[in-house]
């Protein structure tokens, strides 16, 4: 059943990030609170994430293009996107992050332009394996609906 | 058996975060409570019928947002009015302050715990909550519901004991002392790093 087949590769996609440390144990909470009930919850979570994810490094992006940095507005983002990364479970975009604040800290600003670049190549990587997953996700699903119907 | 009616208990959650709201919604749905989630905590306290200056309870045309809860859990850092503002606003005012009240925080600051636990917080979870942090909700609701009787919360020291990754702290009440702070023995268990959860410690102040 392609159904059957689908769902292998999700669960080995959905390995391989736990195996490249891309997600960690708190994603795992996140598939444990869906069920029957709440089927989109991963997928709406994650989408959130990603936008939310965008926005913040959109404005991350503008405040490090100041030639006078605004340390505590760069730190302010970074912590919620370290924030959102670890409720999701992006666990490589959070150490990211906390490498970030270190450099916001010590206003260093070199360090923050490659921290950002960093938590940027994270996030987009991770992206990424998020639009295969949700993609595959809602092949099943509607393979699933048509079995019932 | 009574069937202690599964009355649903009503929490107000307090959260900037979109994410953490959608996360703590569902992790209380699941654990079968109502749930209303709200943004900061002047919205809180709109929605709880917060009046400045109450030195005795409302009587003329209640508030229509005023809703009853039976707990409220807030994350610490907002902008704005913080978790610790909030909780001293419930706290102080003599309609809300029997209204038990649980503070979130991704940041494992001891200083800043035991101020929320001084403050009346009856516990601190450190983020990302887990559904088995929300185990200790219960017995201060149960508390806050049965208001004026002494609740032994024994079921407390029980789970601080076989909850090894248990990373919340109970303040409890005066008779439990004990089994208050979370110790730190928990750090030399040797978790594996992934499942390293940051821990109250009182002589490292740094977690990650």
């Amino acid at each position: 059943m392609a159904a059957t087949a689908l769902r292998e590769q999700l669960n080995g996609l959905v390995n391989s990030m736990f195996a490249e440390g891309l997600l960690d144990q708190q994603f795992q909470q996140l598939q444990m609170l869906q069920d029957g009930s709440t089927p989109g919850f991963v997928a709406e979570v994650v989408t959130l994430f990603c936008e939310d994810s965008e926005r913040i490094l959109t404005e991350l992006t503008k405040l490090m293009d100041q030639a006078l940095v605004d340390y505590s507005k760069v730190d302010a983002y970074v912590h919620q996107l370290k924030g959102s990364s670890s409720s999701v479970g992006a666990q490589n975009v959070k150490l990211a992050c906390i490498q970030f604040r270190q450099f916001c800290e010590e206003n260093n600003k070199e360090g923050c332009v490659r921290a950002l670049n960093v938590v940027k190549h994270e996030y987009y990587r991770l992206r990424s394996k998020f639009e295969t997953m949700l993609q595959l996700e809602s092949r099943i699903q509607a393979y699933e609906n048509k079995q019932q119907n | 058996m009574t069937v202690e009616a599964e009355a649903q208990f009503h929490v107000l959650a307090v959260d900037d975060s979109l994410i953490d709201r959608k996360l703590i919604e569902r992790l209380l749905k699941t654990s079968s409570y109502q749930v209303t989630t709200v943004e900061s905590g002047s919205k809180a306290l709109e929605l709880l019928g917060f009046r400045e200056d109450q030195s005795s309870t409302p009587s003329v045309s209640p508030n229509q947002h005023e809703i009853e809860v039976n707990l409220v859990i807030t994350d610490y850092c907002m902008p704005g009015m913080t978790g610790y503002d909030l909780l001293k606003k419930i706290k102080g005012s003599s309609s809300l302050k029997d209204i038990p009240v649980v503070i979130m925080s991704s940041e494992n600051v001891p200083s800043r715990i035991s101020r929320c636990l001084e403050g009346g917080a009856e516990e601190f979870f450190l983020k990302p909550v887990q559904l088995s942090d929300l185990k200790r909700l219960r017995p201060h609701i149960l508390k806050g519901k049965s208001n004026g009787k002494e609740q032994k919360p024994e079921q407390q020291q029980q789970e601080n004991n076989n909850n090894n990754d248990s990373s919340s702290i109970s303040s409890g009440s005066s008779n439990n002392q004990s089994n208050k702070r979370k110790a730190m023995d928990a750090m030399d268990e040797g978790l594996s790093p992934e499942r390293t959860r940051p821990r109250f410690s009182s002589d490292s102040l740094t977690v990650v």
